[in-house]
């Protein structure tokens, strides 16, 4: 059976996956919008940086992270005048960690559905005298909904796997930093494979069914990746 | 035989033979030097990064080595991790090891004997008397995993035996093996930390931030094993390594990393 301690890890990330997911639908909806309208020449940079975590080692994406938010990074200087203290070894830490870490696959899926949306349904609400932000709520929104479905499961299903970047940032401290990866490696690494197991054989049947619900009934969402 | 040797012929016949035969023998002698993969518990990494240098020039084999903690080298050697040696921080592990019938009989022994420092980054942080850890004036103190390093468990043993593993709890930081631990501390993440002395000591002494030794008692002796394992039975290079870690050649590197050797009479046991 999980310990009490595997069930502390397992709540943890639930918390730390929707949290991240939460805050990043929040910054990665403006952006996305932003990066689909924008004629702004430099903004493949934007986009490029943006789609970095994809292919950047979270091991490189950690050590970073680990410099720079710590006593003598701007980062860390930063938080710790603001008084906050320095960020590695935190639950905020990794929350911030984690919306680096999965930014891009928010941000994506939303950008693609903008884009699929095209100005047209905009500047026919334009014409019917809509303003900007009720346009974005009852004609965007409405009909971006399965990119956001899509951002919301990628999102949380990424943070969810997160193993790098926590293991580089966490200290692995029951109840703040010890999300579910570090738990198994914890488990495998003192030889107790039973316990490594059950959470293992839980990550696994709940990244199937994740997929299983993104391809299964958003096939728009699908269709759009 | 006379007159076959005044023909240009086998003249060139014989100085092939004479090449070949000298190829072969290079052959062989190629086949003798040999690759030694080394599991090495993260705390030896600094010795051990000089013992296989010396070892290399002096034999002319190669010594491959995995870093990592003692627990996580363990459970690869256990899934068939192609290593030779074994090189834990504990005798528990390596004893694992011949329970679990990997090990060639016979072959373990202790090669070094490590002592666990307190130590901070920074000047002025940790006193000669470890009293910083009763004042617990700091938001984090690092230590190792003590489920899988043995200086992790070390550092366990210290703060519980000095009564302050309670109030520090919440402080503590985990690093996957000590050698991650040492990063933290040293990045100044964690203001202090159990690091392995061999990892802050530098010709003999301990020169940067500030530090306490941990007296020996308050700790179980981390009495470091070595052991041949079953794939490395009939690697010439791997017992030639394990020989070569007792020498005296050997035991001088790793004493002047901090380390204690072991002597055949437990009494005779130093404290660096």
């Amino acid at each position: 059976m999980p310990t009490d301690a595997d069930l502390v890890a397992v709540l943890l990330t639930l918390k730390l996956a929707g949290l991240t997911t939460l805050i990043l639908l929040l910054l990665g909806t403006p952006l996305a919008w932003w990066l689909t309208h924008s004629h702004w020449r430099g903004k493949s940079v934007i986009n490029a940086l943006v789609a970095l975590p994809l292919v950047l080692p979270p091991a490189v994406l950690g050590f970073y992270l680990l410099v720079l938010m710590g006593p003598h990074g701007p980062v860390g200087q930063f938080t710790r005048a603001i008084g906050l203290g320095t960020l590695p070894f935190t639950f905020s830490g990794l929350v911030v960690a984690s919306v680096l870490y999965s930014l891009p696959f928010v941000v994506q899926p939303l950008q693609n559905a903008f884009e699929a949306i095209g100005t047209r349904p905009l500047e026919v609400a334009a014409t019917l005298r809509a303003r900007r932000l009720d346009t974005f709520f009852s004609v965007v929104l409405p009909l971006a909904r399965p990119g956001f479905l899509t951002a919301t499961i990628l999102g949380f299903a990424h943070t969810l796997g997160e193993f790098g970047v926590v293991l580089m940032v966490g200290g692995n401290i029951p109840g703040r930093t010890q999300v579910i990866s570090m738990q198994i490696l914890n488990h495998v690494e003192a030889g107790e494979y039973l316990r490594a197991h059950w959470l293992a054989a839980g990550m696994l049947v709940f990244s199937f069914v994740v997929l299983l619900v993104l391809y299964g009934f958003a096939p728009h969402a699908r269709s759009r990746r | 035989m006379e007159f076959l040797s005044e023909n240009p012929a086998t003249r060139l016949l014989k100085s092939c033979a004479r090449t070949g035969l000298a190829l072969l023998l290079l052959g062989s002698a190629a086949a003798q030097a040999e690759d030694v993969h080394v599991a090495v518990a993260a705390n030896f990494t600094k010795p051990m990064e000089t013992i296989a240098a010396d070892f290399e020039k002096a034999s002319g084999n190669k010594v491959i080595a995995s870093f990592g903690s003692s627990g996580k080298l363990l459970e690869q050697i256990k899934n068939g991790a192609p290593f030779e040696v074994f090189l834990s921080a504990d005798q528990k592990r390596p004893e694992a090891v011949e329970a679990a019938a990997l090990a060639v009989a016979d072959s373990r022994f202790t090669y070094a004997i490590g002592s666990l420092v307190l130590w901070s980054a920074q000047q002025g942080v940790v006193d000669d008397q470890g009293e910083v850890l009763k004042r617990g004036d700091f938001r984090h103190i690092a230590i190792a995993n003590p489920d899988t390093a043995p200086y992790g468990k070390a550092a366990i043993e210290t703060m519980s035996g000095l009564g302050v593993l309670e109030t520090l709890q919440p402080k503590i930081v985990q690093g996957d093996s000590i050698a991650q631990t040492h990063a933290f501390v040293s990045s100044g993440n964690a203001e202090l930390g159990f690091v392995a002395l061999s990892q802050v000591i530098k010709d003999g002494e301990i020169s940067e931030g500030s530090s306490w030794m941990v007296p020996m008692e308050l700790y179980e002796p981390i009495r470091q094993d070595a052991i041949l394992l079953k794939t490395g039975e009939n690697n010439s290079a791997a017992r030639a390594l394990l020989e070569y870690l007792q020498s005296d050649a050997a035991h001088r590197v790793i004493e002047s990393f901090g380390y204690a050797v072991s002597t055949p009479e437990p009494a005779a046991e130093t404290t660096p």
